[in-house]
């Protein structure tokens, strides 16, 4: 009995870790790519282990792209939408959770109404009064059509329900305003959801291709993924370079993720699962 | 001692504060949904309404015709639109239970037993999940080149002949949703997990005591006691899959022969490939309708419960 117990834990594990070798071999070999120059990275048998090309790949990269620029044009657009986002969206979640006023339901009911949206069906007018504004290949093209965004809204709303009203009250006797309510007590207060909300919003920024593919047609404002998917529409794909442009674009975030891991997995379920 | 300075100092001032300021509790709410209402009303609401009026439009040149249904009447003629509904709904299909099981497997299995290393399994299951699809898709497509790719050379080994992934439309297919499991399996397996997590247990204590297997209380207590998070994680997928772009447009760019058209990547060809405003809007209010039916499908179902 004990035996066999044993033997189905050995299985458990042998099968466990096989879906790990899985999920994590796809990004040893992006690694191990983007040293190898375009011809080694098809090649039979295949090279296993890292080579010296990185440094060219790098410059091949940057020739081609401007790779530098197309990072910080990633890195800006998803810093500044994080952080104006997880504002909005807390002030919002706020003035929903903790105040009655007039139309409170209607503004509600739209906010559930465009989560059930699929976006696909604003891309055409938005890309119209992109071009009618001239902001075609501009950060704010980016920026502000998701910025308020109605799932983030909800998670904060949901989060700062649970906080007593006393707290407020007290607050106002003391003679604070509301705003300094808001950035003094609240905003203190649900400092986890908003990590989780901003970890939510950053990466599906960075992540981002379809709006920015149609907002972005020059080089220079491109962003990662943009960058990338032009990579493959070249005639000739050098696949160094294009490992490399996927690992530069994958690197940052594994880093983040392996230092803030809770936070980043209720962040990326949007909040869904408690830790 | 300085906070209770800050209290009298704002007592004091109380009358003054109020009267001065001009937010007060009855208007603060208003100023505290102002942005996030204006943007969603000019960047989602907006757009929501004009794309629903350009599905009855033509664009020539600046002008635009009304021209009725036209645009509706042309989709069920257009066999690309047809073809682009049908892939996207064989995909949703296979890969939606097929992902969701493995996920469930996964959860089961580190759940159960008292396994060392739960995080690190954690963790690298979820690794995926923080890749762009644009970067896990280009990797793949790389992994899976017919001659040169690592997928073939192992496979090679147990004596599979090479498989054409990318090139045949069948195989095509396969590879997109090998893609999307691949990003998502540990995604929902977290979710999973917790739901396991959740589940109170004393059920199984109580179970035991009465005698029941170990699979008997899998299907007669987990199963059950999952069922929400099983829902949740269907919708989840589900729209997801609705809306599929990135992979498909990465990885085989719809081809060959169209095989991995999805309506987004239609929508997308349609409206800026071909700049067809009007037909491209009418496609993606056929995407809203069926979003909201599946939706009102999958709502009634939880409603039962």
């Amino acid at each position: 009995m004990a035996s066999k117990k044993i033997s189905s834990k050995i299985i458990i594990y042998i099968l466990l870790i096989a879906g790990v070798v899985l999920s994590i071999a796809p990004f040893y070999w992006m690694i191990v790519g983007s040293t190898l120059p375009s011809g080694e990275i098809f090649r039979v048998p295949p090279r296993l282990l890292p080579g010296d090309y990185l440094a060219k790949n790098f410059q091949t990269l940057n020739e081609s792209l401007g790779i530098a620029k197309i990072f910080w044009n990633s890195l800006f657009i998803a810093l500044v939408y994080t952080l104006i986002s997880t504002l909005i969206s807390a002030m919002a979640g706020y003035a929903f959770a903790k105040f009655k006023f007039k139309g409170k339901n209607f503004f509600f009911f739209i906010i559930l109404c465009t989560l059930m949206i699929p976006s696909q069906v604003t891309l055409i007018p938005l890309f119209e009064m992109m071009v009618t504004f001239n902001w075609l290949n501009t950060y704010q093209a980016i920026i502000l059509p998701t910025l308020a965004s109605p799932f983030a809204i909800y998670l904060m709303r949901q989060n700062m329900k649970a906080i007593p009203d006393s707290i407020m009250e007290a607050s106002r006797i003391d003679g604070a305003g509301e705003l300094k309510i808001f950035f003094t007590v609240i905003l203190p207060v649900t400092r986890p959801a908003m990590a989780a909300v901003a970890i939510f919003l950053f990466m599906s920024q960075w992540n981002s291709l379809l709006w920015p593919l149609i907002t972005l047609n020059s080089k220079e404002m491109f962003t990662l993924p943009v960058a990338l998917s032009s990579l493959i529409g070249m005639a000739r794909i050098d696949y160094g370079q294009l490992m490399l442009g996927t690992t530069l674009s994958t690197i940052p975030i594994m880093i983040f993720f392996l230092l803030l891991q809770k936070h980043f997995i209720s962040g990326i379920l949007g909040g869904s699962v408690k830790e | 001692m300085a906070q209770t300075e800050k209290v009298v100092n704002a007592k004091t001032n109380f009358r003054v504060k109020t009267r001065k300021s001009l937010l007060t509790p009855k208007n603060v709410p208003y100023f505290f949904i102002g942005p996030a209402f204006l943007l969603i009303l000019i960047f989602t609401v907006y757009p929501v309404i004009s794309s629903f009026i350009l599905s009855f439009q033509e664009v020539r040149g600046v002008e635009k015709i009304f021209v009725g249904f036209s645009n509706y009447s042309r989709l069920f003629q257009d066999p690309i639109f047809y073809k682009s509904l049908l892939n996207t709904f064989q995909i949703l299909i296979v890969q939606v239970p097929i992902m969701l099981f493995l996920s469930l497997l996964i959860a089961v299995g580190l759940h159960s037993s008292m396994l060392k290393g739960k995080a690190f399994f954690r963790i690298s299951y979820f690794m995926p999940a923080i890749t762009a699809l644009v970067a896990a898709s280009i990797v793949f497509m790389i992994l899976l080149d017919e001659n040169f790719g690592l997928v073939n050379y192992f496979l090679s080994f147990l004596g599979v002949d090479s498989i054409p992934w990318l090139t045949t439309p069948f195989w095509a297919k396969v590879s997109v949703i090998l893609v999307m499991t691949w990003r998502w399996a540990g995604y929902n397996m977290v979710i999973f997990l917790a739901g396991l997590q959740n589940i109170p247990s004393d059920l199984y204590e109580a179970a035991s005591i009465d005698g029941a297997s170990k699979v008997k209380q899998f299907f007669m207590i987990t199963i059950p006691q999952l069922k929400p998070v099983f829902i949740f994680t269907v919708v989840l997928s589900t729209i997801g899959t609705l809306q599929l772009f990135d992979e498909p447009f990465i990885l085989t760019g719809g081809g060959p022969n169209n095989a991995t058209m999805t309506i987004t990547v239609y929508l997308y060809e349609t409206g800026f490939r071909f700049f067809d405003f009007g037909y491209a809007s009418a496609i993606a209010y056929v995407l809203v309708i069926i979003t909201a039916i599946i939706s009102w499908v999958q709502m009634k179902l939880v409603g039962d419960e």
